[in-house]
């Protein structure tokens, strides 16, 4: 399973301006090498993915079933991976997140873009290509519940990649698990256990043991720790962090919990109705947030703190989000924006109707697709 | 029912007889493995026109209270002892037909997820309007009239037409809505929000929170409001209750919930949390362990096992249940030395919150 795709033309390619010197001191790094042995330095580019679509085809009802419109659930989004870095996704459900993450696994397939993993363009790439591919990139899913073969013991869960892939690791198969299953925090005495006989945090363990058995570089989390209760998420999320730090993982974090993404993201990105709103640095996402939808969502979340709650102002959005069969002409949000709705002039609210705006750079690692993007009028967090 | 407390303002207010009163309530469920002890004695009251948050994780059994006190458990096996009273008169000695009248007029509940609490056959108009007849005599277009005001109240567009729908032609904001326009159309004085927005987005859970405060303050009613949220808490509550293993634990204003906690497993709630409004730069601190089998629960203090200030020799945690006195302002379920308690938020967790 080693080497042949790990070397593309990008791997030495200088990573983004700005970025190599990123602050993101609080990873430390082993040094460990990835199976294929990669040159990709951190911080460097591992994925891009451009324009990337996926569409859901739909049928009419009745007995002619023609196909009608499709579900645009991904429409159109581009972003950079980098290595050793967390790219956090948020968005509210239907948003498209989920899709985007194993969209850019291949788990469906895209209906239109690229991805690019280590320089090398694996959109399309064939299943037994895919099949190597997958010891790199990886995935842990939402539901501890529905993410696990009920039928099948612990050690043989988190020894699937390697029946899969067909590796005996040194020592053994079990070996291998039970040490995988110390380092998630799990007893590898329990080894031969079946899913329901452990709590919805170990179980979320046994998918992270998983997720990391055969040291993949990129693992996409969906929704890791939303179906746990608080103090129990916080010890994921801290095994995440760890065994991050400790394998020289990239993650794509996917989440509705704008707290938990702040917490373990180094970038994040916003998605509305299939595309990226904005997608900036983590801190100056959260401290200047440029699109109104942005906006509106941050103030939308209460804080734990009861004073500074009765002090905030809140963007509420009017309405519910619009069926993604078919999406608003234009920029997709214009139909809830508070802007478009209070502070645009008739000109300015043509533009938003019928012109698509575009990811913009504004400033340093900040992107917005809006064409009036701009500071929030009032205090957001 | 009569009005007596009616003319109470909100929080604050002398505690003269309170709406609500729970007094060392017991709800056991007899299972093959034992009898799960899911409330444990629990004591509260609630005064009109107050909103009481009640947090606490799964297990710690703040729905199955909220579900003893609607009297949902009635005609199941499950053993409820102690007193529920609602002004004065306990409910849970009344008889079932007394009990109905009660429901939906005096207390209403609004359940987490409106798709499995509203009937998919019946349009949302006919529930709700169920709902109004069952206590007011009238006629059906008088129903219909006001189902549809209520609807409209709630923040429902078109509501002649919307009335007429099926809960899955509704989003989940909107069934959430309804749900709402059913529990307050007979304009009850207690209203039990079970986790009312845990399945809602962010922007949706933004608007429901809104619309109930501005309910609540419309009827003055009264509201408990049961979430593991802290920040839904934050926003709506005026007094929190925490509850673990079928206990409470803690007990008071939100600011002194959230500014003095005292005990050690609300900091560890409180530091277990990631923030969105500011960074933290150390790692989360998570609650060691997991939360404790409710039909052996542990000796003592519930929490000691997870606790990490507990002193067993000094303080015996593992031996004695430490007291609540539910009549305090600020009482808390812990054995250790209260000023010792505060020495300990302010040097050991307030610096890392």
């Amino acid at each position: 399973m080693t080497a042949p795709m790990s070397e593309g033309p990008g791997a030495g390619s200088p990573a983004a301006p700005g970025t190599t010197d990123a602050p993101r001191g609080r990873r430390h790094f082993s040094g460990r090498r990835s199976v294929t042995g990669s040159r990709i330095e951190l911080g460097d580019v591992l994925l891009e993915v451009e324009n990337l679509r996926k569409h859901f085809p739909m049928k009419s009802k009745g007995i002619i079933r023609r196909a009608t419109d499709p579900v645009k659930a991904v429409d159109g989004i581009s972003f950079e991976l980098r290595k050793g870095e967390t790219l956090g996704i948020v968005g509210e459900s239907g948003c498209g997140k989920s899709t985007a993450g194993r969209t850019v696994l291949q788990l469906l397939t895209p209906t239109e873009g690229t991805i690019r993993y280590k320089g090398r363009d694996i959109t399309g790439a064939k299943t037994a290509d895919l099949r190597r591919l997958r010891t790199e990139m990886q995935m842990v899913f939402q539901d501890p519940y529905g993410s696990l073969n009920p039928r099948q013991s612990v050690g043989a869960i988190i020894g699937a990649p390697f029946a899969i892939q067909r590796i005996e690791p040194d020592g053994g198969v079990k070996a291998e698990v039970q040490q995988l299953m110390q380092r998630v925090g799990l007893n590898p005495e329990h080894y031969n256990r079946y899913p329901h006989e452990f709590s919805g945090g170990q179980r979320q363990r046994i998918g992270i043991a998983r997720a990391i058995a055969l040291r993949p570089s990129l693992i996409v989390c969906d929704e890791p720790v939303s179906a746990l209760d608080v103090s129990i998420q916080a010890q994921v999320v801290n095994l995440l962090e760890d065994v991050q730090n400790e394998f020289d993982l990239t993650f794509i974090f996917i989440a509705h919990d704008l707290s938990v993404v702040r917490h373990i993201s180094d970038r994040v990105a916003v998605m509305y109705l299939g595309k990226i709103m904005e997608i900036a640095d983590r801190d100056e996402l959260y401290a200047n947030p440029l699109h109104p939808y942005t906006q509106a969502l941050l103030s939308a979340v209460p804080l734990p703190d009861p004073r500074k709650e009765h002090k905030r102002s809140r963007i509420l959005l009017k309405g519910d989000l619009p069926s993604p069969v078919n999406p608003p002409s234009g920029c997709v949000f214009h139909t809830r924006c508070p802007k478009f709705r209070k502070e645009l002039t008739e000109e300015e609210k043509k533009r938003c109707v019928s012109e698509i705006p575009l990811q913009i750079s504004h400033g340093p690692d900040h992107e917005v697709a809006c064409h009036y993007a701009a500071p929030a009028s009032f205090e957001v967090l | 029912m009569t009005t007596t407390v009616s003319e109470q303002t909100p929080s604050g207010s002398p505690p003269s007889t309170p709406l609500l009163s729970v007094r060392d309530l017991r709800v056991r469920f007899p299972t093959e493995d034992g009898i799960v002890k899911a409330v444990d004695g629990l004591s509260f009251e609630l005064q009109q026109g107050e909103i009481l948050g009640i947090v606490g994780e799964s297990g710690s059994g703040k729905s199955v209270t909220s579900q003893a006190i609607m009297g949902l458990y009635r005609g199941t096996r499950a053993e409820i002892n102690g007193m529920i009273t609602l002004d004065g008169v306990d409910l849970l000695t009344l008889r079932d037909e007394e009990l109905r009248k009660r429901r939906g007029e005096d207390i209403a509940m609004i359940f987490q997820d409106p798709l499995s609490a509203l009937h998919p056959y019946y349009t949302v108009g006919n529930q709700i309007m169920e709902a109004y007849c069952v206590h007011h005599d009238v006629p059906k277009q008088a129903a219909r009239e006001k189902t549809i005001e209520m609807l409209e109240r709630v923040g429902i567009p078109s509501p002649a037409k919307r009335i007429d729908q099926y809960p899955h032609e509704f989003s989940g904001g909107m069934r959430q809505r309804a749900m709402i326009a059913m529990a307050l159309i007979n304009n009850p004085r207690l209203i039990i929000a079970d986790e009312p927005t845990t399945a809602l987005d962010v922007t949706v859970q933004a608007q429901i929170l809104e619309l109930l405060v501005s309910l609540q303050q419309e009827f003055n009613s009264s509201i408990i409001i049961i979430t593991h949220d802290l920040g839904v808490v934050a926003e709506m509550a005026n007094d929190i209750l925490v509850m673990y293993a079928g206990r409470a634990v803690e007990r008071g204003s939100a600011d002194a919930l959230f500014y003095a906690p005292e005990h050690p497993y609300t900091w560890g709630l409180l530091s277990s949390m990631p923030r969105m409004d500011r960074l933290r730069l150390e790692r989360l601190k998570p609650i060691r362990g997991n939360p404790p089998s409710l039909i052996s629960p542990p000796s003592g203090c519930t929490f000691h096992p997870r606790c990490d200030y507990r002193d067993d020799a000094r303080l015996g945690c593992s031996r004695i249940v430490p007291e609540f006195d539910a009549s305090s302002p600020h009482p808390v379920r812990c054995l250790i030395d209260p000023d010792d308690r505060k020495t300990i938020f302010e040097t050991d967790i307030r610096p890392s919150l």
